[in-house]
């Protein structure tokens, strides 16, 4: 496959893996934000090739784990009525909510359906003029331009039946309030190549130098992971701090322009809840006053939505960074893909989902010693 | 079961993991975890008999008394799939080769089928007549015949069209026993071809999501296949089975925990289409997961790896087979892969279908 096949050369990954073991000389603790990068570097096992003197500290960078459990509950009672349609991408349906998950929801008679475009959504409601047709719009400024895109043409074509659950986060508000957090560790980021196609990266020189870090704009199969780490690493032991784009065949400064003049249309900035974080001031989107009237969360007015997080998950140490999942004590007992006590055991993007799914109950040297393959 | 009829919850032998899920969900029926706790915790507690506890791919019969009783395999499948006409396939070829597949990696010479049709009120008799032609062609080409069936209507909205259960029957090779229980330490796993193209054939033309390239299911009999193979090496193979739902992954899973041994493969020698891989790219998902309906997975004594693999490539339906791995001793009920980067990764079973990501 072109532009994949050739980041993926082992032996050039093994080259850079001792490129960067050369040229580090002290420990440093690199946060890739994207919950993408996080299970690519699980994935492929990449942090098994870096020198133990950096480490990977896995971010806030995934969108279902991150969006708040009341969130989720709204979306389970939306999707509980009758004569609505509620559409979501895959891996919002497995995401437990206070009391079950929008499978259950669906097995109870609710028609709960996965889409792969919200435009998808936008079709149903033409074809379903008697229903209500919701859409879980969730995710960082990735997914963005597609969600505003679907409710600009939901308004253009006059639509009464569609209607929007936004929980839409941006990152550099989190990197600020990681940066900003007493104790923090993280001293470089890579941020997140396909947040950046859509945004650019002029959002970041002012992070870079307000706490001094480099940044190094970082892309997903593991030869791009390899160079965004090196790139840092270099920054690092220069004493530098700046942006960098490491993942130039996709991203611009500028960014997409097209993309934010319709985010702009669409949503305005405000505070919002991340899951096992807190609040985090003017990070996410909200409906513009324009569009207000898609806003399911106006239209569906849910109320008397109590929340309960189990007390023996630590997703929130291990949003910031703070806890490596496998250091969790619920990891691989109490919490597993089957019963997630969280939400990031759950997503595919999730960093404890990402350990629990490619073996991280082992220990380190037990997965290295792992069978010989014949032949 | 209570007194009701009802089934009573606290007689089950472990009813917590049902619970979670008080009614049935779509991933009940994915072929992963879920699947497996029904068939653990409700089916096997009800119906428990040392047949059904083989758990195998098709039942092993012993007809007959004395000291030389006939063995016989038996499988029955049911097939809910949407659409029913795809590209390299259909729903009807599916009901025939899939019961036939389950027999054939039982070590059976499939022979009988039975075939029972559920149709809803209103589905067009062209498209029935097609689906038959399809199952006769099918079974022409399995060399099985259809010796019984039936037909059920039910009212518009209560179904989806067409639905079809077969059964099937045939005769145990003699001298040949392989089991998903019988993988041992040394063996060498050999698949029978590329995975994931069916999976993809059925995912490139549900509503929403059409591929500029048509990738083909890779629907097919293996008895024929897995007959050449045993003619000639019958006693070197440990055990089969075809990868359906929950894929490759699924499969190597199972036999590891039924054989309580490790398995071992090298991700970078599976085969996979390149088009069937970039769409996994497009969504998401991981091909080791992706359903086959045409490909087998074999367990074979080492000595006999090379002899396997000349027979399969020789034959149509095995051209692109390949050695992907081996049976160990080391991580007992795991699959571990090597990645092309040099790294291990643990392969679990999935919990059910894999959902596409968000981003």
């Amino acid at each position: 496959m072109k532009y994949l096949t050739e980041f993926r050369n082992g032996e050039i990954a093994q080259r850079m893996a001792r490129e960067i073991a050369l040229i580090t000389t002290r420990r440093w603790k690199i946060m890739e934000v994207c919950g993408g990068q996080t299970h690519s570097i699980i994935k492929n096992g990449i942090d098994q090739m870096l020198p133990a003197a950096v480490e990977m500290v896995h971010g806030p960078g995934c969108p279902v784990c991150v969006t708040p459990l009341e969130l989720i509950d709204k979306a389970l009672a939306i999707a509980a009525q009758p004569r609505v349609i509620f559409c979501s991408f895959g891996d919002m349906l497995r995401v437990p909510g206070t009391e079950g998950d929008l499978f259950q929801v669906k097995g109870r008679g609710g028609d709960v359906r996965v889409v792969y475009s919200p435009l998808d959504a936008v079709d149903l409601a033409v074809k379903n003029p008697d229903k209500q047709v919701v859409f879980f719009g969730v995710g960082f400024e990735t997914t963005a331009p597609a969600n505003a895109m679907s409710v600009h043409v939901a308004k253009r074509r006059g639509l009464k039946n569609f209607s929007l659950l936004v929980s839409h986060v941006l990152v550099p508000p989190a990197i600020e309030a990681i940066m900003s957090a007493p104790g923090n560790q993280v001293q470089a980021f890579l941020a997140a190549g396909h947040v950046c196609s859509v945004m650019g990266y002029w959002e970041y020189p002012p992070l870079a130098d307000k706490f001094g870090i480099p940044i190094v704009v970082t892309g997903f199969e593991p030869l791009d992971l390899l160079d965004g780490i090196r790139r840092a690493v270099l920054q690092l032991e220069r004493g530098e701090h700046r942006v960098e784009n490491a993942y130039e065949r996709i991203v611009t400064y500028a960014g997409n322009l097209e993309a934010q003049k319709m985010l702009a249309e669409v949503f305005e900035v405000r505070d919002r809840a991340w899951r096992g974080i807190g609040v985090i001031p003017n990070s996410g989107w909200r409906l513009s006053a324009a569009y207000r009237a898609f806003d399911a969360e106006e239209r569906f007015q849910i109320a008397g939505i109590r929340t309960v997080e189990s007390p023996l998950c630590h997703a929130g140490d291990v949003l910031r960074g703070a806890l490596k999942p496998a250091e969790c004590p619920a990891f691989a007992k109490q919490c597993t893909p089957r019963h997630p006590l969280g939400a990031t055991m759950v997503s595919s993007e999730g960093a404890c989902a990402a350990y629990f799914n490619y073996g991280r109950f082992l220990s380190a040297e037990e997965l290295a010693n792992a069978g010989a393959v014949h032949g | 079961m209570g007194e009701s009829g009802v089934p009573d919850f606290s007689s089950w032998s472990c009813p917590l993991p049902l619970r979670d899920y008080p009614t049935i969900v779509m991933a009940h029926g994915g072929g992963g975890k879920l699947g497996n706790e029904l068939v653990e915790h409700l089916f096997l507690p009800a119906f428990r008999n040392p047949e059904l506890e083989n758990l195998g791919d098709a039942a092993v019969l012993e007809l007959g008394s004395g000291s030389n009783p006939a063995r016989f395999a038996m499988s029955t499948d049911s097939f809910v799939v949407q659409p029913l006409f795809f590209p390299g396939g259909s729903i009807g070829a599916l009901a025939v080769n899939g019961t036939v597949n389950d027999l054939a990696v039982s070590g059976a010479n499939p022979q009988f089928l039975s075939a029972s049709f559920i149709l809803e009120e209103g589905f067009p008799l062209a498209q029935l007549a097609a689906v038959v032609s399809a199952m006769a062609d099918a079974a022409k080409t399995a060399g099985v015949r259809i010796v019984t069936g039936d037909t059920k209507v039910v009212e518009r909205g209560h179904g989806d069209g067409c639905y079809i259960n077969t059964a099937g029957v045939g005769v145990l090779r003699p001298g040949i026993s392989v089991s998903p229980l019988h993988a041992m330490p040394g063996d060498v796993v050999i698949v029978s071809g590329t995975i994931g193209d069916h999976g993809m054939a059925i995912m490139s033309v549900r509503e929403g999501l059409e591929f500029e390239s048509q990738i083909r299911s890779d629907c097919a009999a293996l008895n024929g296949m897995i007959a050449a193979v045993l003619d000639a090496v019958g006693e070197a193979v440990h055990a089969m089975r075809d990868p359906t739902r929950g894929g490759l992954a699924s499969t190597l899973n199972e036999i590891a925990a039924a054989s309580n041994v490790g398995i071992a493969i090298d991700e970078t020698v599976v085969p996979v289409r390149p088009e069937v891989q970039s769409a996994c790219e497009l969504l998401g998902l991981d091909p080791v997961y992706v359903a086959n309906e045409g490909k087998a997975v074999f367990f074979v004594a080492p000595e006999f790896a090379d002899r396997v693999l000349s027979i399969l490539k020789a034959h149509p339906l095995g051209r692109d087979a390949a050695l992907i791995g081996q049976v160990t001793t080391k991580h007992p009920r795991m699959l571990v892969a090597r990645t092309a980067m040099g790294a291990n990764r643990v392969i679990p079973t999935q919990i059910g279908e894999q959902l596409p990501r968000i981003c």
